[in-house]
């Protein structure tokens, strides 16, 4: 069970949070130009990544934040948590 | 007891307070600080239980917690009983009651036991290739297998023991309190580490606390007198917690770690009562270091599951530990130096060792030669080829191993004994590191795995980590542990430690006989009676890899996760096949290291605080006016009321004409509430709803339809505009939380600039809703000073208002099609709107309906009920509600979905109502929809989603989602059920009321 740093509260348990999937996907500003493909591209499109990604987690039993997070899937070390609307910490 | 299988040893249990206990019915003596294992072996009594497949009789063989016979069941009340506890882990109580198990109708006879004279009839998955065919035989074999092989009776009543849940955090956790732990929790207390030490049994010290011979020595003292002093000068170290029972079960990434402490379980009965019986530790480490030891490997050879059969190492606890003598005439069979230990304990305690049966070629390390030394006979380059005895071992057969170890030469030799002890070498227990990710990597020297690659805070030190040697263990325990804490203690610097070293190894894994493989009986796992010939079937049959092989022959899967035989396992498949052990890898351990009983995993979670219950402020009326109550969510909903002897259907028919024929009142403060407040509320209510919101007036509600953003329906509910910047928004009960966090995600993540605020405010309000052609009278009555004409209170408004003087807010709002309203008021205050709405409403016959009358009503009117007419798949427009989509709108969530070219095909599954020929006939609900009634394959196209018998207009009704549906109505369809088909019509989705007159009457 994860450690996991809330930047709003500090290291909480895993249990306190949920997760939200992929981080970073913009929803798109002007949903009616785009081709169906485009927008499904956005809807149903997640890269699912054995290594480092980007994640939404929500501190959902705590402050109710959403934040971000960079995580390694394959030995789920977290590297970064950071604000939603921040640059991530690490490329 | 047998006087003569004990000898005088206190320093462990007590001889002198003497234990009454029950096993299989009779009555036996131990002492206090036996378990239940060496009071059985001083009763004389192995053979303990009989084997899974082939029953055969089964005795005590190891003395912890990887024996994989002597599991039994405790207890015999039905609520309090426990199956598949190990006898060597069970302390000795005053009324401890236990039974073999796996033994049907006794462990001495055994009508199982027929299965072992059939046994070559019954190779590896013999069930699996058995039972399978003909499959619908398989209820009646299940029946008979289940009887002759179950493991074990599960308690039929509630657990009424208490288990307890801890949270612990600590610096540094030390796991296992052997000689390399107490050096760990030592050095890390010493250096102002918060430090808890945790070991299963009850006493630290591991086995170099009875190990006293003249080959292990520290400081010229005894290894055990040594370790001694070293318990003492823990008591003193403020930093350090120690915890015995308490067993490991789990270790996670983080270094979070479950723990299981026993309390009670080693009290007497009567001093076990109202106490907390186990408690889970749910622990947070910053460091943790495993000194989890090693355990005995046995052999593998021919009949080697006897009673009486026993690993060397627990033969010497026995003796050293709890002074029980396994037997009067015992021999030894070893492939490494650890037997002679058990040799010259037992010859020390005056027990009879016969000889010792060694794989090696002769060796000289100062323990053989201590052994030699006091006479003990031993049979060098020698194997034992088979076994005597039925229900106990009587004798062995030994005969010299030829050069390469693959075969037996020369002339067989027996010799006569009534105990065999085994040692096939050592294995780490590594089953923590690997649960916690790490990789092993295997040592072909002495074939092992030791923990090697580990992404978490840990290390593991002692013979868990591949040391076997009392020096070696000292020494790197020390320097690791400094290395990992970063700090410098010289505690042990300069012990002068004398080890005996084994100079010689040699390992077999399966050792020959004189007899072919296929007429032997080498067992591997003994709790799952398979043998290494199953193994070798296997892969005859072409299993390759090892995961496959473990699950065909459940080799490793019984209740001991294959703790003592797995390695044997994968020496045996890597031999056959031709690999390296180290490339072959090895199974998964995977938590809890020993069986956790549920109440343990449970905790406090039980009863009514397994999951939250909530009752509305208006419960207790509900209940004292005889309500059913149905479970929403976690809510407790009136479901409906019965009068008299009425049943459901009974009292949802009257309740349903009441409302429409004067009054009807409902409590709907279960429905979502959400406060929103801000200067973009507005905006906000635009993009999150389908319809516009601009343009609601301050003092107006408006129905409003969620979507997903891939365009299905998600929620709906109305909302009330109630000033400017402030809307009260309501969703479905279920879907309340949801919704909320929802809406929170797309304020945070996608559109930060709005200033809006949520505000959950479901348990804040309660709310009374009043029904029928009535309700405005009654209405009236409640509250005098409000003026209800249409003009001023029109349909789809709301108005504050007082009742004594407490604010509340009406509104004319219906889910039923009649003049409705719903008066929201302070929970607190909720009852006695309530009741005063009740009597108000009496001299109208005002009938409280519940859940089922409020859905038959709506359906009457064609109202959706989001979850039961839709299910994730339905767009509005596939609900025929293409009304509340905004064409004026530019966005709003799931927009761009309703016309992606899957959601604007026509034949889609689309909402439309269902009449019965019979208009006495109700369908069921979930019953599927057909155009041909004998075409095959039949085509569904689409099942029934509501269905009720309407007392108002006397038919049946439906709703339905059809395959093209909107352009079907009047079509005649099929209902095939199991007995009969029923004829039905599609139609419109209204059934009552179309002109919507009744909302106005
Ligand atoms: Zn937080």
């Amino acid at each position: 069970m994860f450690l996991i740093n809330c930047p709003y509260c500090g290291e909480r348990d895993q249990s306190e949070f949920s997760a939200g999937g992929e981080a970073h996907i913009v929803r798109p500003k002007q949903p009616t130009e785009l081709s169906d493909d485009q927008w499904a591209e956005y809807l149903f499109m997640r890269k699912n990544i054995k290594g480092v990604q980007f994640e939404r987690w929500n501190h959902a039993h705590g402050c109710r934040k959403w934040f971000n997070m960079v995580r390694d899937t394959s030995n789920d070390k977290i590297h970064a948590v950071y604000k939603i609307g921040e640059k991530p910490p690490i490329n | 007891m047998s006087k003569d299988l004990r000898i005088i040893n206190n320093r462990f249990i007590d001889q002198t307070t003497r234990i009454s206990f029950k096993f299989d019915g009779k009555t036996l003596y131990g002492f206090k600080g036996d378990t239940l294992a060496s009071a059985l072996l001083a009763n004389n009594i192995h053979l303990v239980g009989r084997s899974f497949k082939y029953h055969r009789p089964r005795g005590i063989m190891a003395c912890g917690s990887e024996e994989p016979n002597a599991i039994v069941q405790v207890g015999n009340d039905a609520s309090m009983t426990e199956p598949n506890t190990r006898a060597t882990e069970i302390e000795l109580y005053e009324g401890l009651e236990a039974s073999s198990q796996n033994c049907w109708p006794s462990v001495n006879f055994d009508i199982g036991a027929i299965n072992n004279f059939f046994s070559p009839l019954i190779p590896a998955a013999f069930y699996y290739k058995t039972f399978m065919w003909p499959s619908n035989f398989w209820k009646l074999y299940e029946y008979f297998i289940r009887k002759s092989a179950g493991l074990g009776k599960s308690p039929t009543e509630p657990d009424k023991d208490i288990y307890d849940h801890r949270y612990l955090h600590c610096d540094v956790l030390v796991v296992g309190g052997g000689i390399s732990g107490i050096i760990a929790a030592k050095i890390a207390a010493k250096n102002n580490l918060n430090t808890l030490l945790i070991d299963d049994k009850n006493i630290l010290g591991g086995t170099t606390l009875f190990q006293e011979n003249e080959c292990f020595k520290i400081n010229n003292s005894y290894s055990n007198e040594w370790l001694k002093k070293e318990i003492e000068t823990l008591k003193s170290l403020e930093n350090l917690t120690i915890k015995t029972r308490t067993s490991l079960a789990a270790y996670h990434s983080y270094n979070y770690l479950l723990a299981r402490e026993n309390i009670t379980d080693h009290l007497d009965i009567n001093e076990k009562k109202d106490k907390i019986r186990q408690r889970l530790w749910k622990i947070r480490a910053k460091k943790v270091i495993i000194a989890t030891g090693s355990m005995e490997r046995p052999l593998i050879f021919n009949n080697n599951d006897r009673p009486g059969i026993m690993l060397s190492s627990s033969i010497k606890k026995y003796i050293d530990y709890y002074g029980v003598k396994c037997g009067q005439k015992i021999s030894l069979f070893t492939n490494n130096d650890s037997a002679y230990e058990t040799a010259i304990s037992l010859d020390n305690s005056g027990v009879n060792v016969n000889s010792v049966v060694d794989i090696r070629d002769k060796t000289n390390s100062s323990i053989v030669k201590q052994a030699e030394k006091l006479g003990i006979k031993i049979h060098w380059k020698s194997t034992i080829v088979n076994t005597n005895g039925y229900k106990k071992i009587n004798s062995i057969e030994i005969m010299k191993l030829s050069d390469d170890g693959a075969a037996v030469v020369g002339k067989k030799i027996k010799e006569q004994c009534d105990c065999l002890g085994i040692s096939g070498g050592w294995t780490p227990r590594v089953h923590l590191f690997t649960q916690s990710g790490g990789k092993l990597n295997f040592r072909d020297e002495d074939n092992v795995f030791l923990p090697g690659k580990s992404e978490l805070d840990q290390i593991s030190i002692g013979s868990c980590n591949g040391d076997f040697e009392l020096d070696e263990i000292i020494k790197n325990s020390v320097n690791s542990t400094n290395k990992f804490l970063k700090v410098n203690n010289n505690d042990y610097e300069n012990l002068e430690i004398i080890s005996s070293k084994e100079i010689h190894k040699k390992n077999i894994w399966l050792l020959p006989s004189d007899k072919p493989l296929g007429k032997t009986k080498p067992f591997l796992d003994f709790q799952n009676d398979s043998t290494a010939n199953d193994v070798k079937l296997a892969l005859r049959e072409g299993y390759k890899s090892i995961e496959h092989v473990k699950r065909y022959t459940t080799t490793g899967m019984a209740t001991d996760q294959g703790k003592l035989s797995n390695m044997h396992a994968l020496g045996i498949i890597a031999e056959t096949a031709g690999v390296k052990m180290g490339q072959l890898g090895t199974t998964t351990f995977r938590p809890p290291y020993t069986p956790l009983t549920f109440g343990t995993i449970v905790g406090r979670n039980v009863g009514e605080f397994f999951d939250i219950t909530r009752k509305t402020p208006m419960h207790e009326w509900h209940i004292k006016n005889k309500a059913v109550f149905e479970n929403v969510g976690q809510w407790k909903r009136a479901w409906y009321y019965p009068v008299d002897n009425e049943n459901m259907h009974e009292a949802v028919q009257r309740e349903s004409k009441a409302a429409r024929d004067s009054a009807g009142i409902l409590d709907a403060s279960t429905l979502g509430k959400i406060d929103i407040q801000g200067s973009d509320a507005s905006e906000f209510l635009n993009r999150v709803y389908t319809n516009a919101w601009s343009k609601l007036e301050i003092g107006k509600c408006r129905y409003g339809l969620m979507l997903n953003e891939d365009g299905m329906v998600y929620d709906d509910g109305v909302t009330t505009r109630l000033s400017e910047n402030h809307y009260l928004m309501t969703t479905t009960t279920g879907g309340a939380a949801n919704v909320l966090s929802k809406l929170e995600d797309y304020l945070q993540t996608e559109w930060p600039e709005l200033d809006v605020y949520l505000t959950s405010v479901t348990d804040h309000y309660g709310t009374v809703s009043v029904c029928g052609p009535n309700s405005k009278k009654i209405l009236s009555k409640v509250i005098p000073d409000l003026d209800l004409s249409d003009k001023e209170f029109p349909h789809m408004s709301f108005k504050n208002a007082l009742i004594d003087n407490i604010k509340c807010r009406v509104m004319r709002i219906s889910f039923t099609g009649e003049h409705s309203y719903e008066i929201n008021i302070q929970s607190s205050y909720a009852k006695s709107v309530w009741e005063k709405c009740y009597e108000a409403g009496k001299e109208f016959n005002i009938t409280p309906y519940g859940t089922e009358t409020m859905h038959l009503l709506r359906a009457e009117k064609g109202f959706i009920i989001v979850g039961q007419d839709t299910d994730g798949t339905m767009t509005p427009v596939d609900l025929q509600m293409d009304w509340i989509i905004s064409k004026k709108k530019y966005d709003f969530v799931g927009k761009r979905s309703l016309y992606r070219s899957d959601t604007i095909r026509e034949d889609r599954k689309q909402l439309v109502g269902l009449l019965t020929d019979d208009p006495k006939e109700v369908l069921e609900e979930g019953a599927q929809i057909v155009t041909e009634k004998n075409k095959q394959p039949i085509e569904m196209l689409g099942h029934v989603t509501s269905s009720y018998f309407s007392p108002n207009l006397n038919k049946s009704i439906a709703l339905a989602i059809v395959k093209n549906g909107k352009k079907m109505k009047g079509k005649k369809l099929f209902v095939p059920m199991e007995n009969k088909t029923i004829n039905v019509t599609i139609t419109d989705t209204v059934f009552l009321d179309k002109e919507n007159k009744r909302l106005n009457a």
